[in-house]
């Protein structure tokens, strides 16, 4: 499968008088994790929100394969680019429901016992209440929830931040896993420098609302980006 | 029957709300003021409702009897939506709904012949229509708000996952419908039981023969049930996508960036 390309162009978000986003540029190549980093407040999660059309942006586009978004019916943009949040806010009363819940909707056929072993879950679990699981757990199924409508590309915001440390690393290496296996575009919001640095293939710097750059990994770690990145390390 | 048509019986059911205050300033409940304020509104408005029913009665005009239901309707819709704060287009929505559920539950009791098309019937079975399909518009539409709010993230990640806006609010619908039929469900199941209805107990105590106060009792239990449900369900349905957009997006700013 072709892997989907993300452009974002001079994207820019205001609500309630509040300048949100004021000009972002970034480029998500496909099949690659791009990581979105920055201050709290930097517009990481708005950026997100704006990929898959949950706002509306201001100015500004989001091409994915070159097509802009703003063309696309929402609907099918969002079965073609996943997110997974923060919070699993999973819904139905097991596991499988939960794991069907959009793929029911757009009538789609998925192997729910499938799409847990994928994410590394016993398939053995469909049949349990969510609630019954660990929040790691229940992140998985969130994220076999959105794997279930086949997308090409995966948005991630800050998946890990409400997990211990053991399940971090097991959702960091599910992602990069995912990315491998399937060839998932992915983009990464985190302020965690050093999940970014495990995880991500490149590196997007948001402050204010605005992009100050983008750089490979390594340039990022331990090269032209290592500036920008002292400069926002201490803020993170 | 002396006893309560006087005005001193009505002076004297005061002392039971100076009960009431005296009660709520010794628990420190703050009620004072809205309980005052309560006691003046309903002697005020009652008469002067009783002084304009008793013109319209004169009058005869089918077209005034008209004219003051849609005056009660929108006074109802606009206490709707006061009660709604923050629910956009709430005056609009609680307008069409209590009218329609207004217009629905008296056109058929009218065209079934069940109540003669005087002032006498009209006005009372009006307000009680209007009165009890305001209280369900209230409820519907802050519920959905409240919930709306608090269940932000559930709301997000099924449109994330390609639901309508529509899909995606379905649980809240469902649960704002149910709390607000709920009370008048129960209460028509448990009627007769646990509390006798006003209008029978006001025929009653006017001196009525029960049999005769039961039949209108049950005419009104039926309306009420149903112009209170098309009253919460035209709500529940107009109301939620005030909350999002065409492009299925929630309008309610993100908490944080």
């Amino acid at each position: 499968m072709a892997s989907l390309k993300i452009e974002v162009r001079g994207l820019e978000y205001v609500v309630g008088g509040a300048r949100i986003l004021a000009g972002v540029d970034a480029g998500m190549p496909g099949g690659e994790i791009t990581a979105v980093v920055g201050p709290s407040g930097a517009g990481k999660s708005t950026l997100l929100r704006a990929i898959n059309r949950l706002i509306e942006p201001s100015f500004g586009e989001v091409h994915l394969d070159g097509a802009p978004t703003s063309k696309l019916d929402p609907l099918e943009l969002r079965r073609r680019v996943g997110m997974v949040f923060q919070v699993p806010a999973l819904f139905g009363a097991s596991v499988e429901e939960a794991v069907l819940y959009g793929a029911r909707l757009c009538g789609k056929d998925a192997s729910p016992e499938q799409l847990l072993e994928v994410v590394g879950l016993d398939p053995a679990m469909a049949g349990r209440d969510p609630q019954t699981l660990s929040v790691g757990q229940q992140q998985r199924v969130s994220i076999a929830r959105a794997l279930a409508l086949e997308p090409e590309a995966l948005l991630l915001d800050e998946p890990t931040s409400a997990l211990d440390e053991a399940a971090r690393r097991k959702v960091e290496e599910l992602v990069g896993d995912l990315n491998v296996r399937l060839g998932l575009t992915m983009v990464l919001v985190s302020h965690d420098l050093s999940q970014v640095e495990r995880v991500a293939d490149r590196v997007v710097l948001l402050d204010e609302g605005k992009s100050l750059g983008e750089w490979s990994r390594e340039d990022f770690f331990s090269g032209a980006g290592e500036r920008a990145r002292r400069l926002i390390s201490g803020r993170l | 029957m002396d006893g309560l048509q006087t005005v001193g019986s009505a002076l004297l059911t005061l002392g039971l709300v100076a009960v009431a205050v005296a009660l709520s300033l010794y628990e420190r409940l703050g009620l004072e003021k809205e309980i005052g304020v309560a006691v003046v509104r309903s002697f005020v408005q009652l008469a002067a409702i009783g002084y304009v029913i008793d013109l319209i009665f004169e009058l005869e005009s089918l077209g005034t009897v008209a004219l003051l239901l849609a005056g009660m309707v929108l006074f109802a819709a606009w206490t709707s939506s006061r009660r709604a704060q923050d629910v956009p287009r709430a005056f609009p929505v609680a307008a069409v709904a209590v009218g329609a559920a207004a217009v629905a539950t008296l056109g058929l009791l009218l065209a079934l012949g069940v109540v003669p098309a005087t002032a006498r019937y009209l006005i009372p079975l009006g307000g009680m229509v209007i009165g009890n399909s305001m209280n369900a518009a209230s409820l519907t539409m802050t519920r959905i708000r409240d919930d709306v709010k608090e269940q932000r993230p559930k709301v997000e990640a099924a449109l994330a996952l390609g639901a309508t806006s529509r899909q995606a609010v379905a649980p809240i619908l469902k649960t704002a419908l149910q709390r607000a039929l709920i009370p008048l469900i129960d209460a028509t199941k448990t009627t007769g039981i646990i509390f006798l209805p006003g209008a029978m107990v006001g025929m009653i105590i006017a001196g009525a023969d029960p049999l005769e106060a039961v039949r209108l009792q049950i005419v009104v239990l039926y309306m009420l049930l149903g112009s209170v449900s098309i009253a919460a369900i035209l709500v529940g349905t107009l109301s939620y996508r005030s909350f999002f957009t065409p492009s299925h997006q929630l309008r309610l700013p993100a908490a944080g960036e």
